[in-house]
């Protein structure tokens, strides 16, 4: 079923599942990366010089995934920081079974999409590394993130409760979650999450600015390095907030505040502040950590990794919104369905 | 002294005059700042100030589409875009034009929060941002966060039809030869129904003609809507306030019930 859908899928995909053949074979041979223990930033890029731009700036630039089988938390089942390779090689069996469940009309209730026709899942990314991480969360070293604050579990009952007062996801396009409306998605972040599937990056540098390309919406961060730009006003917030930018070392670190609050990441505030460092730990990968601070959520803030891999271009145009037929046919189903149990409750009654 | 002062400057205006170029840069042509690879230097946050967006042709003011809101939606008189004119229609395409602009308030794309296509994104009445390094120079649009991607080198054909098309770039001295196809037949010119279909191709000349101001003309060739190729040109701005900036014009939440409202089920609240 697999291969059939991948044979329509175009000369370019298939070049690049032959890659994925190659690469799998080497990555079952490979060390766990050096990037996957926890390491202070600035000791990682010492291992490796990262390039730089004609202006001076070190190098990020190129084409980018943070696609992972590492989960953000470690498991409950889970008391230590690394899977064995036989452990690994089995949890990703499993991953990409139930994956590839869900591509195959019938196999499973909520089929979304065949990612085979429409998209890249981790199952079939040729630059998944053989992160052998039980998670991506280093700080606390239990993996797991903080207990929430009383005010966090305020919230978090206040917001399931207003679900439920909203009614079902198909009774409004609002009640629905807002990757399927096509508003934002994990990978544009702060911080950057792996989306599931076409976790693709781009980077770009111009003086004075990083601009991170995100495939997922066509979600464009572009980040102001130094002065090069005033903080935005208290009062104006958005979506992915304020992101400003420095240099430490080679290492860029961005902080962001002023999010709107309508993207919470794991249940975070409005006031949530992220600090994310990206920087060149080898040719081949970008290292990634950020540290998520909103004492109003989480009682202590903490800190994971996601480092990316190296990959190739280009960025497709993701119109999400352009093509979202999935949110059109889901309300058009429910409505149909609505009117199918009225007739049935009339025919009932009529009786 | 200043006789071999003047004797070049003469020569020079001369010259300019023999080349057309305009009488008032009589004096040696802009010289564009440099990026660090030597380039002309593009980067920054720019806008287009005309009334394109309503009619790239010529147009008088007109009642707006939404009667509730009066002068705001009335169409902003403007000397147009396009040079020459009137814009070379085949006589089916003329017809459609017509349809579009009669249906102008449920068809374009832009009161869908579409993408907006290329070259309507260069003079939508919102900001962009142009990011410019050596292999790749970005044009990032406030308007639905639009992006387009310019490869300078490993041209290749579009992999796939898009509504930002697949843009090639190349340099002819300070100016930025921009050679884009790969369209799908979706997006508009602008709020007056002028269209385009999936052959459309579109080559792009931006040029530095003052620190803060870019010459931008585009070729227009599609024969399946139009004749001949046609042109139209705009001086772009860069945006010079304090603080200049993209910010996030992520539109799709305020088309929602616009689009999928007749969809809603009956008695739930509709987003105010």
């Amino acid at each position: 079923m697999r291969h059939r859908s991948l044979a329509s899928f175009g000369v370019l995909l298939v070049a690049i599942a032959v890659i994925a053949v190659a690469t799998h074979r080497v990555a079952g041979q490979t060390a766990p990366p050096a990037s996957a223990k926890p390491a202070p930033a600035a000791q990682a890029t010492k291992k490796w010089t990262a390039p730089r731009t004609p202006d001076g700036q070190p190098d990020l630039q190129g084409y980018w995934t943070n696609s992972t089988y590492v989960p953000l938390e470690r498991s409950d089942k889970v008391t230590k920081a690394f899977y064995t390779e036989q452990e690994f090689a089995a949890l990703v069996k499993d991953a990409a079974a139930r994956e590839n469940e869900q591509t195959e009309p019938g196999t499973v209730a909520d089929v979304h999409y065949d990612f085979t026709q429409f998209g890249l899942d981790r199952s079939q990314s040729a630059f998944v590394k053989n992160d052998l991480r039980t998670s991506m969360i280093v700080d606390p070293p239990n993996g797991k993130m903080p207990p929430l604050t009383t005010e966090g579990q305020k919230r978090a009952a206040d917001r399931a409760a207003e679900r439920r007062r909203m009614g079902a996801t198909t009774d409004a396009v609002q009640n629905m979650p807002i990757g399927t409306r096509c508003l934002i998605m994990a990978g544009s972040g702060p911080p950057m999450m792996n989306a599931g599937y076409n976790s693709n990056y781009q980077i770009v540098q111009s003086p004075g600015y990083v601009t991170i390309l995100v495939e997922m919406i066509h979600d464009a961060r572009i980040i102001p390095v130094g002065d090069k730009q005033a903080a935005l006003p208290q009062g104006v917030t958005q979506w992915m907030g304020d992101s400003r930018g420095h240099w430490d070392g080679d290492t860029l670190v961005i902080e962001t505040t002023n999010l709107n609050g309508k993207n919470p990441y794991r249940g975070s505030s409005e006031k949530m502040k992220v600090t994310e460092r990206l920087w060149r730990a080898d040719a081949n990968t970008l290292g990634y950590r950020f540290t998520i601070d909103d004492p109003g959520t989480w009682s202590a803030s903490w800190t994971a990794e996601a480092p990316m891999t190296k990959s190739v271009g280009p960025i497709f145009e993701h119109a999400c919104h352009e093509g979202n037929y999935g949110v059109r046919n889901q309300l058009a189903g429910a409505r149909l369905e609505d009117k199918k149990a009225a007739e049935a409750a009339a025919k009932k009654t009529s009786n | 002294m200043r006789t071999g002062f003047r004797a070049p400057f003469v020569a020079a205006a001369t010259l300019a005059v023999a080349f057309g170029v305009m009488p008032g840069a009589a004096q040696a042509p802009y010289r564009a700042a440099r990026a660090a690879d030597g380039k002309a230097n593009l980067n920054g946050i720019w806008q287009a100030l005309n009334e394109g967006e309503w009619d790239i042709e010529g147009h008088s003011s007109a009642p707006g589409r939404v009667q509730a809101l009066g002068a705001e939606d009335a169409v902003v008189p403007g000397l147009g875009i396009v040079e020459g004119g009137p814009l070379p229609y085949l006589p089916a395409a003329a017809a459609k034009k017509k349809a579009n602009f009669e249906k102008r308030l449920t068809s374009d794309p832009e009161i869908k929060c579409y993408l907006p296509g290329v070259p309507r994104a260069m003079y939508l009445p919102q900001p962009f941002q142009i990011i410019q390094s050596q292999k790749h120079i970005m044009m990032a649009f406030q308007y639905a966060g639009a992006i387009r991607t310019i490869y300078m080198d490993e041209h290749t054909d579009a992999p796939a039809d898009s509504w930002m098309g697949w843009s090639n770039g190349h340099w002819e001295g300070d100016t930025l030869v921009i050679d884009t196809t790969g369209f799908n037949d979706l997006s508009w010119f602008d709020r007056a129904g002028n269209f385009h279909s999936d052959a459309l191709h579109v080559v792009e000349r931006i040029t530095p003609a003052s620190a803060d101001l870019l010459n931008y003309e585009a070729t227009i060739d599609d024969k399946k809507v139009f004749s001949r190729p046609w042109k139209m040109s705009m001086p772009i701005y860069r945006r010079k306030e304090k603080g200049a900036r993209l910010l996030e014009f992520r539109c799709v939440e305020f088309v929602e019930d616009l689009i999928y409202g007749a969809l809603r089920k009956p008695g739930t609240r509709a987003q105010q």
